[in-house]
Formats: structure tokens, C-alpha cells, sequence
């Protein structure tokens, strides 16, 4: 048996095969060079394969990097950066939402902004508040710029790969917690739970739970299908309740299509993610939800997200904020009262 | 080249505290016979009947924009540039047609100077279907690939925009070199040093233009800024020239052979031109009193230049670039609203 293959493996081969199909690939950020080969070892090795001409480490200048890469982008290069941690994207929020959003749209003449910025995501680990958090929410919604998330549940290095030869601006969200964590390669995952994809690597995933007749859908992304997963199957055990799991790639823009299918089916639906729970991703989704189908839900959307708190270093701290399957299990057992 | 250095040498900045002259590190270079591509650049330089016509031509234009305004006929906002044409004129004057220019809020002079795109301007001001980004940009934000023009209104941000350009450029080997135009209120943003450094340490193909006009909007450069201005550009390594502007053909003939030394060395250069805002920061009246404007009128690079040309021409191209605006006002107000 091969061994397993990790989420931050799977990224760099995705580096690796964008780098070698297309030169106009570069990447750029903070420590990425090798031997350290970045804070998380996604490019562990590239900067010694591809040499300094297309590995650039920069020193610590989230704006700059962020600024250089708009502009190689718009000079026909299709620039990769890594952010050390997802939390310093704050420092480079003008360039993102005034600069890099913007540029395509303002020139009538064909101008592209191809670039990616990779975007290490989420707690767990203790590192505290401000290395622990999921703030991809405050920049979905921005016009001109695309959100995408990774998960082990789906296809992590196609959906880089698919990142990079987009024409316009990707914010790609990675989660810290699945770096090391084995990519779902098969078509079951953990507890006999059935995976079946959607369309490409940028289609929703949805996993099953054994013996079909889901009763309730629960949404998510990224590192959070993890829980859910661990939800759905405390669900199915403990409670008998059988919840099935719908893994989102394309954050924003959000299109409802595969979350209204499922609630059609049941008319039960929780929205889970990391990410603060006011004002964030599954507001817009329990939102768009609820316009669309709203005569089939059988019960308010639920929701579950982070309370809106600092993300304390401590692990009972941390673990008061962030979202667990246990605040899953019951937001699902919620719906059904 | 040498009557360049004559005028240079009159009127570079002398360092109060050491009363050295302030060329920048390379400045003795300058007198050691042209790099290369130098000789080429300033073989056949535009006569300054050629420029002072467009200098006049962005004067004509921004002054009836402020009239436009009034009117009620232009979208948004307008920040001219009136005063600190010789600096938009001259750099542009000085690069390759297929350089690139990314420029700020003020930037009408740098889109003309670069493109002479009159109708397309006054379109996009004027909010019309024809505007050069069909009414999406305005007055400060004005973008077009086949321009080769990049403009976005945040200050400084802007910066890291053009050296990632220049980057790409290099590694195309293109030969393109990359002017960033920046004011001095700019350099209050922290993006702009972040960027000094890299396109220092990477060896960047990119032009720092630092127009200093004594105003940060409403605030004089004196109460925003300490310390120097060219200064800020040498603590990266990065060549820095100061320039008291008194004309357009030193602003040419400085940015000509600090284009070419980018091109040739593709290192970082910076130009700070001290052309005074005669203007408003925006609309209505300007901020700066009318001691402290009259004082500076009489010293207005444009009058300067016409001081040197016969009145025959100078009647001649006023009226000329008269015809030429209103011109572009009346397409602009028969095309379709954007």
C-alpha cells in the first residue's frame, strides 16, 4: 500500500506541475525558499528545482508582495504567493481590495490579473489570535476577486492547479489543521461515509452517510468538513440521525446550486465554518437559502461558526471559540425538534 | 547631454547640512559620457516647442475641467495637475513607446504626456461611452493595456503595482522601464518603503518619480513630512536626484538619462521633482492662499518656457490647444453616456 499522501504534499505537487507546464508560473513570500521551504513546507523544494528566477523569497512585506505580484500578473506572468499565515492578509487588504480587484475591471483593453494568493487558514494549533484565525470571510464579497478553499476531502492540487490558470485574482484558502492530514482519494471516507464529487476540482463534494437517506445537510469548506464528518457520524451512532456532508470549493462567488438540490431532498440544512459565525460565509449562504427555498425548509437554516471572540493561545481557550462536531451535532439536532 | 548637465548642476538641490550638491551616489556619473542607450534616447529629443505645446494642451484641458465641473458636465472628482505639467511632459517625453507609466490621482498630465489620448480623457472625466475606460475609471483611475498607462487613486499603493511590472519586464527581457508617479503625501504610506527595498534588492527595472508640489491635499509637505525626500530612496541604495523644476527640458533631459540608466543597469532610479502645485487639491479653491500661490505663479515652469519661445508661436499653440479641447468636449458630449 502507497503511503498516504498529505494535503501540504498534494499542494506542492500542484506547484510543482503548474511550475512545469507554464514558465509564466512564479511564486513569491516569506520564507518559502529552501532548506526551510515555508513556515507549513508547501514549497519545500521548488526554489532548488526552479532556482531564484521563479522562486522570489521576499523579506516580511504582505502589501508589497501582494503589489509586485499584481503587477507581474498584468504583465503576463501568473505569480503564486504564499502568506505565511492567512491572518496577515490584513496587511495587505488595500492591495487585494483596491488594488488587485480592481485593475481588471477598470481597463476596457484585455488587461488580466492572473494571480493566486495562498492563504493558510484557522486555529487549532494553538499559535494564538492572531495566527489562528479564518478571515477569508472579509474577503468574500469583494467584486473581482475569487474565493476558493481546499479540502482533503476534495481535490486540493487540482484546485490550485485550476487557481493558477484562472485569468483573474484567487484568494485560495488552505487549512493549517490539514496540512498533515491524508488526502480522500477513495470513494469512501472515514465511517463508511460515500464521496461523491462534483464536477472538477472546484465542485462540491458530498459525503454520504452509510446506507443513503440523509435527513439533513450539512455545509461546509475546508478544514471544517472534518468535524462535520465526525458530526455526521456521532449523528448516525448516538442519535440515529442520518446527516450527510456537503464540502463547498468556490466560497465566492457562491452559487447555491448544490446546497438548494440537497435541501430539497429534506428541507433540513446547517451551515458550518471556522470563520467568525456573524456576518460570515454561512450568513450568505443560510441567506441565499432562504429566499430560494424557502417553502421546502423545514426548519431555519442552522449555523455554526466561531464566536466572535480573540482566539486565546491556551487549548481550553481556543477550543471555548472555534466550532467543534459537538456544536454541529447540535445545531443538526436543532432542526429537527 | 552637456547642456542637460548645465542645467542640472544650476539647479540640483544643495544639501543644507553638508552643502555638498545633491546629484545622488551616481551624479558624478553623469558627466563620464552617455551609457548605453543613452546617445539614442537623447539623439533626436523633442524640440521645446514640441513639449511646451504639450504642456499648454494639459493646462487648456485641466482648466476646463474646473470648468466643466462647475458646470455640473464631469462624473466624480478631478485633482489637476496645473503647475506640475513640466514634470508629467518631461518624464514622459524622456521614455521608449513601449515603456509603461503607473500613475496616481493627478494624473491627467501622465495619461496625456504618455498617450496624447485627449478625446479618450475627456470622455472618461465626462462619464461618456468613449471614455478610454468607457466611464469606469473617472478621473483617477484610468487603466488602458494598449496606453501602457496604470492609474489607481489609493496613494502609494500603487508603487509595488509598477515594480511588479518591472519585474515581469525583466524577466521578459523586454527592455521596458516601468515610471511610477508618486506625490510627496504618498510617502506617508508604508507600501511605498516595502517596495524601495525590493526593487532594490531585486534589481528592478522601475523609475521612482517623486513630485513634490509643497502639498499633501490640505496639508503643507513641511507639517507631514520629516526629514528628506530623496534621502528616503538612498537608504534602499537607490540613485536619487533632486530637482528644482524651472523648465521642461531639464525635467527631459534629467529623466532621459536616468530612464536609460534603469534601462541599461536595470537597478532602481528616483527622480524628485519640485514643480509647485498651483491648484486645488481637488475642486473649489485651493488651499494654499493667495500670498503663497502668487509668490509660486511667478515661478510657473510653463511661463517660464513660453519666456523663450516668440509670441507669434506662443499665440499660435494656445490657440491651437484651445481648438483641441473643445474639441474633445464636444465629442465627448455627443458620444452616449458611459
Amino acid at each position: 500500500m502507497s503511503p498516504p499522501v498529505t494535503v501540504a504534499a498534494e499542494l506542492n505537487r500542484a506547484l510543482v506541475e503548474a511550475m512545469e507546464a507554464d514558465v509564466r508560473v512564479h511564486l513569491l513570500g516569506e520564507d518559502i525558499c529552501d532548506p526551510y521551504g515555508g513556515a507549513f513546507k508547501v514549497t519545500r523544494g521548488l526554489s532548488t528545482r526552479f532556482g531564484p528566477g521563479r522562486v522570489h523569497g521576499t523579506p516580511v512585506s504582505e502589501a508589497a508582495m501582494l503589489g509586485v505580484a499584481a503587477g507581474m500578473a498584468m504583465r503576463g506572468l501568473r505569480p503564486v504567493v504564499e502568506l505565511m499565515f492567512g491572518d496577515f492578509l490584513t496587511l495587505a487588504m488595500d492591495q487585494l481590495v483596491n488594488h488587485i480587484a480592481n485593475w481588471r475591471y477598470l481597463a476596457c483593453d484585455g488587461l488580466l490579473v492572473p494571480m493566486v494568493v495562498r492563504a493558510p487558514m484557522g486555529g487549532g494549533r494553538g499559535y494564538g489570535p492572531t495566527h489562528s484565525q479564518s478571515l477569508e470571510s472579509r474577503f468574500m464579497g469583494v467584486p473581482g476577486l475569487e474565493v476558493l478553499a481546499a479540502s482533503r476531502h476534495g481535490d486540493p492540487a487540482g484546485l490550485l492547479r485550476e487557481a493558477i490558470s484562472s485569468d483573474g485574482a484567487v484568494l485560495f484558502v488552505e487549512s493549517k489543521r490539514e496540512y498533515p492530514r491524508r488526502v480522500v482519494a477513495e470513494d469512501t471516507a472515514e465511517g463508511g461515509f460515500a464521496v461523491r464529487r462534483g464536477e472538477g476540482p472546484g465542485g462540491t463534494v458530498l459525503l454520504a452517510p452509510p446506507g443513503g437517506g440523509a435527513e439533513v445537510t450539512v455545509v461546509c469548506y475546508g478544514g471544517m468538513a472534518e468535524e462535520c464528518l465526525a458530526a455526521a457520524r456521532v449523528l448516525l451512532e448516538r442519535h440515529a440521525v442520518a446527516a450527510e456532508v456537503l464540502v463547498y470549493a468556490r466560497l465566492h462567488p457562491f452559487d447555491p446550486a448544490a446546497a438548494l438540490e440537497r435541501v430539497a431532498e429534506h428541507g433540513r440544512i446547517v451551515v458550518a465554518e471556522e470563520g467568525i459565525r456573524p456576518f460570515g460565509w454561512g450568513s450568505e449562504v443560510a441567506a441565499c437559502l432562504s429566499e430560494r427555498a424557502f417553502d421546502v425548509l423545514e426548519a431555519p437554516v442552522g449555523r455554526v461558526g466561531s464566536r466572535c471572540e480573540p482566539i486565546g493561545a491556551a487549548a481550553r481557550l481556543e477550543g471555548g471559540v472555534l466550532p467543534a462536531a459537538a456544536d454541529i451535532v447540535a445545531a443538526v439536532l436543532e432542526t429537527r425538534r | 547631454m552637456a547642456r542637460g548637465l548645465g542645467i542640472m548642476a544650476r539647479n540640483v538641490r544643495r544639501d543644507s547640512s553638508t552643502g555638498s550638491a545633491r546629484g545622488g551616489a551616481d551624479s558624478g556619473r553623469l558627466g563620464s559620457g552617455p551609457e548605453p542607450g543613452v546617445a539614442a534616447a537623447v539623439a533626436s529629443p523633442p524640440s521645446l516647442e514640441v513639449l511646451y505645446r504639450r504642456m499648454v494642451l494639459i493646462r487648456v484641458f485641466e482648466e476646463s475641467l474646473h470648468e466643466l465641473f462647475a458646470a455640473g458636465k464631469t462624473t466624480g472628482t478631478i485633482h489637476t495637475c496645473i503647475g506640475q505639467e513640466a514634470n508629467a511632459v518631461g518624464v514622459t517625453a524622456a521614455l521608449c513607446p513601449d515603456d509603461l507609466v503607473v500613475s496616481n490621482h493627478r494624473g491627467h498630465g501622465h495619461y496625456l504626456g504618455k498617450t496624447g489620448d485627449v478625446d479618450g480623457l475627456m470622455a472618461e472625466i465626462m462619464g461618456r461611452a468613449t471614455g478610454v475606460c468607457a466611464g469606469r475609471a473617472g478621473s483617477q483611475h484610468v487603466c488602458s493595456v494598449s496606453g501602457g498607462f496604470f492609474a489607481n487613486g489609493v496613494l502609494g499603493g500603487t508603487v509595488p503595482t509598477a515594480a511588479g511590472m518591472a519585474l515581469a519586464e525583466k524577466v521578459h527581457a523586454s527592455g521596458r522601464v516601468v515610471v511610477v508617479f508618486i506625490g510627496d503625501g504618498a510617502l506617508g504610506t508604508g507600501v511605498c518603503y516595502e517596495t524601495f527595498n525590493l526593487a532594490s534588492l531585486w534589481g528592478l527595472p522601475l523609475l521612482i518619480v517623486i513630485e513634490a508640489n509643497g502639498w499633501a491635499q490640505s496639508t503643507p509637505t513641511r507639517q507631514g513630512l520629516a526629514g528628506g525626500i530623496p534621502e528616503r530612496a538612498r537608504a534602499f541604495g537607490i540613485d536619487a536626484v533632486d530637482l528644482e523644476v524651472p523648465g521642461v527640458e531639464s525635467v527631459r533631459e534629467l529623466a532621459a538619462v536616468a530612464v536609460e540608466r534603469v534601462r541599461s543597469t536595470l537597478r532602481p532610479s528616483c527622480l524628485v521633482l519640485h514643480a509647485y502645485r498651483l491648484g486645488p487639491h481637488s475642486k473649489g479653491e485651493p488651499e494654499q492662499g493667495e500670498e503663497e500661490l502668487a509668490r509660486h505663479r511667478a515661478k510657473d515652469p510653463l511661463l517660464l518656457d513660453r519666456d523663450r519661445l516668440s509670441d507669434a508661436l506662443v499665440g499660435r499653440i494656445d490657440e491651437e490647444c484651445r481648438e483641441r479641447i473643445a474639441l474633445a468636449i464636444r465629442r465627448a458630449e455627443q458620444a452616449g453616456p458611459a
